[in-house]
Order: C-alpha cells, then structure tokens, then sequence
C-alpha cells in the first residue's frame, strides 16, 4: 500500500492580523478574511474549493456560491486537517479550505474564557477551568519525577521569546523573559503562573489542502503531510485528569502519556523518529505541556522531560526548537479553536522558509500537535517538504 | 495562609439527571455513592450506565467509606468565575475502593495539601438550598 497522503499537499496558509482585540470584526468576518488571504496564499480563486471543513468555513460555501461541495463539520484543528486530507485522498474533494475565527466573544474578563469552563455537574461547582485541569497532572508528574517550576518556567521563557522577536505575535517585543521573570508573575492555578499559561486573543486562521497532481498550478512550495494521528479519552473537563487513568485495550497507554499513539503511528506512517524532526511546533496551553509531550512522543524516557527541556535541544538553534512563532503564550490563543490550527500554518511557513523570525535554516521535518493532558486528548501531524 | 472553607457565593450547582440521580440524593443523606460492576466488582466514578472495565450494564450504588487520599491537587489564584473565593484547592482523591473523584479540599490551611495526604468526605450546601449538596474532603 501507498502513503495514505502520498496525493495530497498544503499549498495555502494564512493568519490574518492576531490581536487581543479585533476592533469591528467578529467571528464570520475574521475567519472569510482568513480564508480568502489562505486562498490567495495558494494562488488560487475561491471557485477552486469543492470542499470545506469547519462551520464557519460553512459559511464561506453559501457566501461564495462555491456549492455544491464537500463538507465537514468538524472543528478542531489537526483532526480537520486530517479529515480535509482524506477528503481529497478519497476523491471526495479536489481542494479543501479549512478556516476559522474568534472575535468578540471574549471581551468581558472577570470570569475566565467560555472555552475553558464546560458547565458540568461533576466539576462546575469545584471551580475547576482549562489551567487547574492541566495543573491536576502537572503536579502529579511534580511527584512522580521531582519536576521543578525552573524547567517549566525554561520552556515557558523560550515560548515567549519566540514571541517577542515576531512582529506578527500579539506580545511582539514585550520580552525578552528570564524563567526568573515567569516564577515572579502571579499564581494562577498551582504550579501554573501567569507567564506558564496561554493568552486569550482574537484572529482568523485558514488553509488551502490540494490534489498533488494540481501543485504546478499553486504559488508556493508545496508542503506534505507525512503522517498523523489523533488520541483522544473522552470529553474535555468533565471526569477527574487522573494521569494514570487507562484503558482496557491499550493499558499501557495511560491519560499521561496521551498523543504516545497517535505520535507512533504518525512517524510509523512516515517512515520517521523522534531525531529526524527539525521543528517542534507543540501546542503551548501551559509551559508543563511542551516537557511531558517530549516523553509522549518518545524524544525523551519517561519522567526526564524537565531535564530534556533544560539541556539546550529547544532554544533557537537546537536540534528541537519549539513553538517558533511565540505560541499561544505570545503569538495568539484566538478562541476555542483557532489556535488549534496555528501550529501547523506554523509548520508550513517554517518548511517554506518563510518565518519573518526564529526561521530553522533547512527544516525539513515539522512535527505539530494540538491538545494536552489536562483536556484528555492530543493531537499529531507530521509535515515535511519531500512528497511522501 | 488562608483556612480553606467551602464556597457559598453564586457557584454554578449540579443539575442532576437520570443517570446520577441516586449519587446527589446520597449527598443529600450524606452519604457518597459510587457505583460497582456486579458482574466484574470494578468501581465506576462518575456515574455511568455501563462498566468502564468490562462494559456490563449491570451497575449498582454502593456506599462509600468515604476515605481516600490526595492524588494530585492545585491552589487557584484565579478565580475561574467572580463567585468564588480564593485561594481554593480542586483535588483528586483515589478513594479506599479504587475510583477517583474531583472536589476540594477545605477545613486546613491552604499550605497543608500534599498527594498521599488521607483526607475523609464532609458534606455541605454551598449554593444555599437543601436541594443540592456537594461533597468536599477534609484532612483525615
């Protein structure tokens, strides 16, 4: 058998302006902007999308009168990625436009995000939100390994950096951090400070998949997905994130070490391993995530991640740099789901050659991810610029 | 360092529904109920209508000892709404029959939580009504 996405290639990215407000938009007019600049990215015309994932995407089918067409519903970053892919690899679609948007909805900060507060009997009334979710497994991987506030607090500084150097990142110039400077700021939710946890702003996000056949028609570097997958327990922030919670089919994979499947099944698909990837573009909701996603994923033995982060492989210039563009810590945390595809327009833009900072000098590798063991699920895409 | 109390603000409450009825009545009466397997003896926290271990639908309400002990905890600084006072302690205690469940910690210093601490359920009405109350933990 083939690669399943051997047929398959991302010719269009686009980020619109990120900003912790977006004056006179909301969230339909954001996400068309986003994906007419992903469209024209391509260089393509809005009449050469026969398929759409995402509701607001939905939204662009009627408006452009590009129906009838393929589509999909689904939301959330990767996943829809994938789905776009297999759309187009089915011969459903020939060129899928994934876009989405938040502006507006957030604006009144007294309470935490909407996104981060599920209302649910079994928790609601406990308090609980997105940041003590992850601080729950935070702290248990604190016991079981000794890991130390200083080598979150390293990752969350180099997050943030990557941030302040990128004039298209909301807290562009707002650096640069010390980890010294991120265990000074306030507490959050134990052992979370206010500088280890995501922002909230506002911004659209879009991308363009294409038959590989149809690449000489496109303006810009093909990008290919490699391999993928997606590892998911149920619900977000609904059932208690015990890091040991398990199954009964793969009970060696525990809630812990979520996203270990769908990574061995992503590089098993490519042909690939932890040492071949070149950028390491981890979805960043708190500095803890980037340290126990490199267990996951098999760069680092189980427990070590706080070392591993400390021993220079993530800072610009080492052999794993991570959430180049600033993340969702300083780049742009656009709602419930925009964020989730920036990692992988981040992929793409490094495999081009195109970042205006934190460039990786010949990536050819891009390993992206969504999710977190506070929400119970992550998720895997693997980028490079040779078709599969 | 701050005594950890329950909530008594406008904190959103359970709504109970057919499934987790008999757990919220048994708060009521002050007594925790989790539910086991009859046909495995596996214990199922929250309420469900099927074994999470071997996917028999024959589940039944036992009483809990109501002891356990911190799995894993957090101190929260940011209050997730205006209704709730800080610092508060969400934790997650693996209880004497072997299921997690997901509450507070009140009755000690907000600096007295560690995991491996015993800590034992006491139950209050934090939204002002008799209809609901919550289980919380305190230091056994």
């Amino acid at each position: 058998m083939g690669h399943p996405f051997r047929d398959v290639a991302i010719v269009g990215v686009h980020n619109t302006k990120q900003a912790r407000v977006l004056e006179g938009h909301d969230s339909q007019s954001i996400a068309l902007e986003a994906a007419l600049g992903a469209i024209a990215d391509a260089g393509l015309e809005p009449r050469d999308i026969d398929g759409v994932v995402g509701g607001i995407a939905s939204n662009f089918l009627y408006q452009s009168r590009i129906g009838p067409a393929w589509r999909s519903m689904s939301p959330l970053g990767i996943p829809a990625v994938i789905e776009g892919a297999m759309a187009i690899a089915c011969g459903l679609a020939n060129t899928v436009l994934i876009a989405t948007g938040e502006a507006g909805s957030y604006r009144q900060h007294a309470s935490t995000a909407p996104w981060t507060r599920p209302t649910n009997e079994f928790v609601a009334a406990y308090g609980m939100f997105t940041a003590a979710e992850f601080a729950l497994m935070a702290r248990r991987h604190m016991h079981m390994y000794g890991t130390t506030p200083e080598s979150m607090a390293h990752v969350a500084a180099t997050i943030r950096n990557n941030g302040h150097v990128n004039p298209e990142a909301v807290y562009f110039g707002r650096g640069p951090f010390t980890a010294a400077d991120v265990l000074e700021s306030r507490m959050v939710a134990d052992p979370f400070h206010l500088l280890d946890c995501a922002m909230t702003s506002e911004g659209g996000t879009a991308l363009v998949l294409t038959r590989a056949d149809r690449i000489d028609d496109t303006a810009k570097m093909p990008v290919f997905l490699l391999g993928g997958g997606t590892d998911h327990y149920g619900p977000s922030y609904q059932h208690p994130p015990v890091w040991d919670l398990g199954g009964v089919r793969r009970p060696d994979l525990i809630a812990g070490h979520v996203g270990r499947r769908a990574a061995e099944e992503a590089f098993a698909t490519a042909g690939l391993g932890p040492s071949d990837v070149d950028v390491c573009e981890f979805y960043d909701p708190f500095s803890f995530e980037l340290l126990r996603q490199f267990e996951a994923f098999g760069f680092c033995a189980e427990g070590e991640g706080g070392d591993y982060v400390m021993s220079g492989v993530i800072e610009p210039g080492g052999r794993h740099p991570i959430t180049t563009d600033g993340g969702t810590m300083s780049f742009s945390h656009g709602g419930a789901s925009v964020q989730l595809f920036q990692r992988v327009i981040r992929g793409v833009q490094q495999l081009r050659g195109e970042c205006v900072s934190s460039q990786v000098a010949d990536a050819e590798v891009a390993m992206c991810t969504g999710g977190g063991s506070g929400a119970l699920f992550t998720d895997v895409l693997l980028l490079g610029k040779e078709r599969p | 360092m701050t005594l950890l109390t329950p909530q008594s603000g406008d904190i959103p409450l359970p709504v109970p529904g057919p499934i987790s009825g008999p757990y919220w009545q048994g708060c009521r009466e002050g007594i925790l109920r989790f539910q086991r397997c009859s046909d495995c003896g596996a214990s199922t926290h929250t309420p469900a209508l099927m074994c999470a271990a071997c996917a028999s639908m024959s589940l039944e309400w036992v009483d809990s000892s109501g002891r356990g002990e911190i799995y894993s905890w957090t101190r929260v600084w940011r209050p997730v709404t205006p209704a709730f006072v800080t610092p508060y302690v969400p934790i997650i205690v693996t209880m004497e029959e072997g299921w997690f469940i997901l509450s507070n910690l009140v009755g000690c210093e907000d600096d007295a939580v560690a995991i491996g601490q015993p800590v034992e359920v006491v139950f209050h009405n934090s939204g002002g009504t008799d209809d609901i109350v919550l289980p919380y933990f305190q230091r056994a």
